[in-house]
């Protein structure tokens, strides 16, 4: 089984450490560093104050470091770029020896992958060793500046402007939907270098840190009071041409794989995430907590909405297995992540409509005692979110049937047409 | 179906697709539409020469696999006859093989079973109000060196072609399985009607039947994990079938899309059907996907196998319908018709969906795992 679909172009080592040995490290060092996961399931969804989020990203910087310190962070990263040059299966051993603790979950989407992923595929020499090791080290928190206010599934039709000025370039412009951009230290940006040619024909990629002059962050409020996301105003900012990322105008070439190293984070050997820590804020288990709460776990409709959730679950798993063997293994095409995109999408609603009716009235109103039932109402306001954020579910499905089926492409006002002529929504 | 074949499998597995091809053509499963086996002798004997019956039977009796994993390569056979919506009694009789196999005794009974030369039928189900998931009536009662069965059973694929029957039946708190000739004094065996075009399946009902002790199968009263595994291996054969179904019915579907124009355009072109050919194709993966890994781990005993393959029958069950039915929406009136192929495999998947356990009775077994799982939080 060859890596590189998922690493791009680095091997891994060839000398590896052994898998038994490596899990007594990781082991030893979850031992020492790591606090267990507390009793509230899925917290994920809890709206946290600044200062609990700057506390978290800042303990989450630590335990990255340590990571790093411990010969642990960047496991199927190169040696070369800091990080350990081990296999895929070293990695899904530091995944199933993290269930049930602590990990830093803010550097994984996007900083290790699509960011990292897409510095490996194209960054420079000088890039690579100047960031990868940086991330690894929790030194730097990379966020997308990708999506902008005219739309969101449309990213190749960017209006965020780059200019050439000697060895500089002027960036002017909007970006939206970055998460944590206010704590976060670098950004992977996509912006229009070339106005009179095709849309996909006059894009280019830049990085740059988002303290610098000539951004301004506005955070977000969203329907259920979280600020997390973010929309960010470029005037005049200045990036050097060294922070060019790909060849100027070729920046679709990086957009394309970009997307792809969104689409299949959660499957990428550059991200931790815990066995089961998934599985328990959307499974059976975690409607089983909530059907507890509710008193409901002897109603015969209740455990058939707890196994419903849980096959949904079980086989969202083996689907993203299949499709990440696919894909690796060039038996499906890369374009085949659309259909895990649409089936998360897809169950997500399901699961937390599920969620929803175990809930009951206490979904609606609750008191501060009702515990989990009171995230049930929220959540479901926000349901959506699973078949918009990453890109929307029909988006997903105009890739699947379009690309996985070859059935034939929308109308579209903006192919072959120099972009400056494409119609637009009034600003 | 598996991503990936090794070569000796992908050739075990186009030999029995070109057979079926040959042998079994929508022309002959519309010409058995009216047949009382639905299957003839010679068709089954060449497919049991062709390894259908062999492998979940241990090598010393002779049976063995392709891979290492004869339930994996039977998945192959399953979903190349829900492909095909063939004929033929491919479930029960690899259900009752495997059971044979892993006993100690009756193995005088293998040898017609491998060769296809005689048919035994697996009376699991019982009928309306007792036709739960589980549910076993049939009393099996010891009486001196005899047993007596009393109960019914439906419905019971094959039995109407069957020389014996393996009973599920109940003595006390526990489960046991008989083997009976099917021509014994009080059985009775009425055909029943079906979707299917080619699968037959009867009541049979059991009337004070007697026989020795010596024709039960393992111990009286301690059959409940043979009867266990033995739904496994029917859950993991139904849902490669169900998968298969719904591939062709998938296939078909997009072909048409392809070739059908109205308004000038062809249906492929319209983004509101794209959408659901997209939303089908998640389904198929996702089954194909659970299916596979439900073999896997009914294959080497994994302690989810039975979580995964309830799972897997009910997500299969639930979506392969929905797709199945989308297609006939997709194709219009004339999916709705006799002479166009797509109701082959639309009955195939409608009696699968509701044989071995529904979707909404499997979500309710499955919540029964996670009920009975310590607090991972």
């Amino acid at each position: 089984m060859s890596d590189e679909t998922v690493v791009g172009e680095n091997s891994v080592g060839d000398e590896h450490e052994d898998i038994e040995s490596f899990r007594d490290r990781v082991r030893a060092f979850i031992r020492a560093n790591l606090r267990p996961i507390g009793d509230g399931v899925d917290s994920h969804w809890r709206i946290r104050t600044d200062e609990e989020e700057l506390a978290e990203v800042a303990r989450e910087r630590g335990i990255q470091r340590a990571l790093f310190d411990a010969g642990l962070a960047g496991v199927c990263v190169p040696i070369e770029y800091g990080g350990q040059g081990l296999s895929v299966a070293h990695q899904r051993v530091l995944n199933e020896e993290l269930r049930g603790y602590e990990y830093p979950t803010r550097f994984q989407i996007p900083t290790f992958s699509p960011c990292m992923a897409v510095l490996l595929d194209f960054g420079t020499e000088e890039q690579k060793l100047r960031h990868v090791p940086a991330m690894l080290k929790g030194e730097e928190l990379w966020m997308q500046f990708l999506s902008e206010p005219s739309g969101g599934s449309d990213v190749a039709g960017a209006l965020t402007t780059a200019v050439r000025d000697g060895d500089e370039w002027i960036l002017n412009g909007s970006k939206v939907w970055t998460t944590g951009a206010w704590w976060s230290d670098w950004g992977l940006c996509l912006a229009r270098t070339n106005w009179d040619v095709p849309k996909h024909r006059g894009l280019s990629v830049f990085i740059f840190p988002i303290d610098s002059e000539g951004i301004e962050i506005q955070r977000i409020e969203m329907l259920n009071g979280s600020q997390e996301f973010c929309q960010e105003f470029l005037t005049d900012l200045r990036v050097p041409d060294s922070d060019r990322v790909g060849e100027v105008n070729d920046g679709w070439t990086v957009g394309t794989r970009w997307m792809f190293h969104e689409r299949m984070s959660h499957n990428s050997p550059l991200v931790t995430v815990p066995v089961g820590g998934v599985r328990a804020g959307v499974g059976g288990a975690a409607m089983k907590a909530i059907a507890s709460d509710a008193g409901r776990l002897d109603d015969p409709r209740a455990q058939e909405l707890i196994g419903e959730a849980e096959v949904l679950d079980l086989v969202g798993h083996a689907l993203k297995r299949r499709v990440g063997h696919g894909i690796t293994t060039g038996t499906m095409s890369d374009q085949s992540s659309a259909i895990a995109r649409l089936y998360a999408g897809w169950t997500h609603s399901r699961r937390i409509t599920i969620q929803f009716e175990l809930a009951g009235a206490a979904g609606a109103a609750w008191l501060d005692e009702d515990g989990q039932l009171g995230e049930c109402g929220p959540a479901f306001l926000m349901r959506q979110v699973g078949s918009i954020g990453g890109g929307t579910t029909e988006m997903a499905a105009n890739v699947v049937s379009e690309r996985v089926l070859g059935m034939p492409r929308e109308r579209s006002g903006d192919r072959d047409v120099p972009f400056r002529d494409v119609p637009r929504s009034p600003t | 179906m598996l991503l990936e074949l090794g070569s000796d499998q992908e050739f075990f597995r186009a030999t029995t697709a070109r057979f079926l091809e040959d042998q079994a053509p929508p022309a002959e499963l519309r010409r058995l539409r009216d047949d009382p086996a639905g299957f003839t002798q010679d068709y089954w004997r060449r497919g049991a020469d062709l390894g259908w019956t062999s492998l979940l039977v241990g090598e010393a009796l002779g049976g063995g696999s392709i891979s290492g994993s004869g339930l994996i390569d039977l998945t192959l056979v399953a979903h190349e006859f829900g492909r095909h919506a063939s004929p033929g009694p491919l479930v029960p009789t690899n259900v009752v093989a495997g059971a044979l196999s892993a006993a100690t005794t009756h193995h005088d009974l293998l040898p017609g079973v491998l060769d296809g030369s005689s048919i035994i039928a697996w009376c699991l189900g019982e009928g309306p109000p007792n036709d739960g998931l589980g549910q076993v009536h049939l009393e099996v009662r010891p009486d001196g060196d005899e047993v007596v069965l009393s109960g019914s059973k439906r419905p019971v694929e094959s039995a109407g072609e069957a020389s014996h029957l393996l009973v599920v039946g109940r003595s006390g708190d526990g489960l046991t399985q008989v083997l009976v000739a099917a021509d014994a004094a009080g059985v009775s065996i009425t055909p029943m009607h079906g979707v299917d075009l080619t699968r037959r399946f009867s009541r049979v009902t059991f009337d004070e039947v007697r026989v020795p002790a010596d024709a039960v199968v393992g111990q009286i009263g301690k059959a409940d994990e043979d009867v266990e595994r033995q739904l496994l291996h029917a859950l993991v054969l139904t849902n490669a079938e169900s998968v298969g179904a719904m591939q062709a019915a998938f296939d078909m579907t997009v072909e048409w899309a392809f070739d059908r124009y109205s308004f000038g355009r062809p249906l492929a072109s319209y983004q509101a059907l794209k959408h659901r050919f997209a939303m089908m194709a998640t389904w198929l993966e996702a089954s194909h996907a659970i299916s596979d890994e439900a073999a896997a781990a009914v294959a080497v005993g994994d302690p989810d196998a039975s979580e995964l393959a309830g799972a897997a029958k009910a997500f299969v069950g639930e979506y392969g319908a929905e797709l199945l039915q989308e297609c006939v929406q997709l194709h219009g009136g004339i999916g709705v018709t006799f002479e166009h192929d797509l109701h082959l495999v639309l009955r195939r998947l409608t009696a699968d969906r509701a044989l071995y356990g529904s979707p909404a009775e499997h979500r309710v077994r499955v919540a029964g795992h996670v009920l009975a799982e310590e607090d991972a939080s």
